[in-house]
């Protein structure tokens, strides 16, 4: 008798919705275009991306603080937030420092050139969660990159929150991001408190670190503030923990608070195990996690 | 699960049923050491003759056949502004494992888990391990094996036919319909009193031979008090930081992203490589920032992942007490030893 094994091939025929639990969306990638680049800094660009296939382009959806992976075929691939409105599905924005390989030849890339995009991967804010109370969106320099999306939501559901205030801090005016954008943000009721690090020429507003600008704003609230507010710190370390353990001791529960956390990653799906804090996956439970989780993380601080 | 048993020379007809049409892979004796004692590699097998299934264990696992040390994810063609992707699970053709000891079974089952469950299973695992015929055999606890502490002294799937030399007849196990179709045409015999009693003497007396363990008890609750503890930083000096351990492991699975485009500009592969939680930059990202850059944070994690996060997300470690790692460290670092300093017990 013939005993030759059977194949059994796992190659997809099709993968169009891309769920997480399918072999073929492992390596899938969406075929995307740069419609274009703005230079915000010297350092970080606005990247504006549009997923080529209007069908895919209509199922991709994702939450203010997921990411992506994006993939410059023959150069790399690398996570970044998504820093724009998730009920824009025409084109996504990415703010990206140039700070390596990958970033730097995306920095040169043109208006119209071809890149991949996987995802949108890990863990979002959890916004309808903080309908009915204030909010604090707090970021130290490039942490505004991830902030952005959760103030698009905010921006257009802003009867759905009482105090809104975006606390930035950055180290000068150079490295100021979208500063197009804070006119617009005051326009829609939305509180901006810049704080830099060093004193600038001609800059009137203060200078320190954000949990300095943060006790004047607790101070000028009502004594009910506390307790309704829900705070989003997106930032280094040494600064989400500085801010995070100020506001804890104000009277905001550590469950209130929302972080996301940057590891190095290069699958975004629970594979490869570069982005574990501990032995929790920074891709699949995070990158955003509650405060009161990342206190339990062993090594996350 | 089916039970019979054969006389021993038949399993040279169920090796030449199975090589006549597919790849063999098994363990083969590939030189001495330096102490004459023969060393052993799991390779394409071709004939019976050098299948050594009475091997003590294999310096390196079975890995390389189902996660390769290096693999190419995708290709991608460059033409004008654009560029196509093709994806690859590279296998096409089913592989025949013929004497894998429990441990490396077991290894298999834990990959399963992480890379085969509902959340983004990996294809170019699945792929491979979705096309394994695995004849599992006995073997001959060593002194570095501590399976039977890992509950990975025995196993109870994953494999299509296992087979237990019971003095002068092998026991045989028969787990997948495709086996079943195999020993049909074996000849074989149904179990007499005196097999179960020959089985259950050839179970104990392997039994008796274990020395090395591992204390497991409450291992999971222990290392999470024991993080700040100062046997870390012992061992972390000693650590050489080299990566040898994930590498001859057959549980770790760790990997970096890399991709590179041809002269010719017109192609480019993104690759997989193995990578290990020792070496220095496996978790330092983007502004330089290493989030382990001490060797000895490094290893405390490979340990935290496989005792901790591991049991706490799947109920079981992710070591299987193959002891391969401690006999291919340098710097003589083994799991069981670790495992007692935590523990704060007396070498
Ligand atoms: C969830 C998440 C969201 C992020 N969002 C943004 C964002 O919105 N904007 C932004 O500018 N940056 C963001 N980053 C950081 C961004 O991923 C890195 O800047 C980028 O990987 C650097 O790639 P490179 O090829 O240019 O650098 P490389 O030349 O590869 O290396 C530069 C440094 O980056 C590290 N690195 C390499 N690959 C990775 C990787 N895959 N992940 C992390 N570090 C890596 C290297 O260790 C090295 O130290 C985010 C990171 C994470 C994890
Ligand atoms: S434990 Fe041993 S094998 Fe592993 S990295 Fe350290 S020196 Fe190398
Ligand atoms: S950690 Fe060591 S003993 Fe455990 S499975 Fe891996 S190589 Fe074997
Ligand atoms: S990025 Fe690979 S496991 Fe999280």
């Amino acid at each position: 008798m013939d005993h030759r094994l059977a194949f059994h091939d796992v190659v997809p025929r099709h993968h169009k919705y891309h769920r997480i639990s399918d072999l073929g969306s492992f390596e899938y990638t969406y075929k995307a275009e740069i419609t274009s680049v703005y230079k915000l800094t010297e350092l970080e660009n606005l990247y504006r991306i549009r997923i080529i296939d209007a069908e895919d382009r209509r199922h991709f959806s994702f939450r203010p603080g997921q990411f992506i992976m994006l993939e410059l075929p023959g150069i790399g691939e690398a996570p970044f937030s998504i820093s724009s409105s998730p009920s824009n599905h025409e084109d996504m924005e990415l703010c990206i420092r140039t700070a390596g390989n990958l970033t730097g030849v995306l920095s040169r890339a043109a208006r119209g050139a071809r890149v991949g995009i996987r995802g949108p991967f890990g863990t979002s804010f959890p916004m309808e969660r903080m309908h009915g109370g204030n909010i604090l969106l707090i970021a130290g320099g490039l942490g505004l990159a991830p902030l952005r999306s959760p103030i698009a939501h905010v921006q257009e559901h802003r009867s759905m929150f009482e105090h809104v205030d975006i606390v930035y801090g950055t180290r000068d005016q150079s490295r100021m991001l979208f500063k197009f954008q804070y006119e617009m943000w005051k326009k829609d009721d939305i509180n901006l408190h810049v704080i830099l690090e060093k004193t600038d020429n001609g800059w009137d507003g203060p200078v320190g670190y954000i949990p300095k600008i943060l006790e004047d704003i607790i101070k000028s609230r009502p004594d009910t503030f506390i307790e309704q507010t829900y705070a989003i710190v997106c930032g280094p370390p040494v600064m989400f923990k500085s801010v995070c353990t100020m506001l804890a001791e104000r009277g905001v529960p550590m469950q209130k608070m929302f972080v996301s956390l940057e590891r190095r990653m290069h699958c975004g799906m629970g594979k490869c195990c570069r982005c574990n804090v501990g032995s929790t996956y920074t891709c699949l439970k995070g990158p955003v996690f509650d405060y009161w989780t990342v206190m339990n993380l062993k090594e996350a601080i | 699960m089916l039970f019979r048993v054969i006389d021993k020379p038949e399993l040279r007809s169920l090796f030449d049923m199975l090589a006549e049409k597919n790849t063999v892979v098994g363990p083969v004796e590939t030189g001495k050491d330096r102490n004459g004692r023969p060393l052993y590699a799991f390779e394409e097998v071709k004939d019976f003759k050098i299948l050594r299934l009475d091997y003590t264990t294999t310096k390196l696992p079975a890995k390389r056949y189902f996660l390769p040390f290096r693999e190419e994810l995708a290709t991608f063609r460059m033409k004008d502004d654009d560029w196509t992707k093709t994806i690859d699970y590279n296998i096409d053709k089913p592989l025949v494992f013929f004497g894998l000891h429990a441990c490396d079974i077991n290894a298999l089952n834990k990959l399963d888990k992480v890379l085969m469950g509902p959340v983004y299973p990996m294809p170019y695992y699945a792929a491979k391990r979705m096309n394994m015929f695995i004849i599992g055999t006995g073997c001959e606890p060593q002194p570095f094996c501590f399976c039977r502490s890992m509950g990975a002294d025995t196993v109870h799937h994953g494999f299509d036919l296992n087979i237990t030399d019971i003095g002068d007849k092998y026991f045989i196990e028969i787990q997948s319909a495709e086996a079943f179709e195999m020993v049909k045409d074996l000849r074989t015999a149904d179990l007499s009193e005196d097999d179960h009693v020959q089985y259950m003497k050839t179970i104990a007396e392997k039994n008796r031979k274990f020395t090395a363990r591992v204390d497991t008890t409450d291992l999971t609750k222990i290392l999470d008090m024991e993080f700040q503890s100062p046997v870390w930083k012992q061992w972390g000096d000693k650590c050489l930081g080299c990566g040898t351990c994930a590498n001859v492991c057959p549980t770790c699975y760790c990997y970096g992203v890399e991709e590179s485009v041809d002269p010719s500009l017109q192609k480019a592969v993104k690759t997989k490589t193995l990578y290990s939680c020792n070496v220095v930059d496996f978790a330092e990202v983007a502004g330089g920032h290493n989030f382990r850059p001490e060797r000895s944070s490094r290893l405390k994690y490979r340990y935290y992942h496989k005792h901790r996060g591991f049991v706490e997300a799947y109920e079981e470690s992710l070591c299987v007490g193959c002891g391969r790692c401690g006999e291919a460290c340098l710097a003589g670092i083994t799991v069981p030893e670790v495992i007692a300093s935590v523990r704060g017990e007396e070498q």
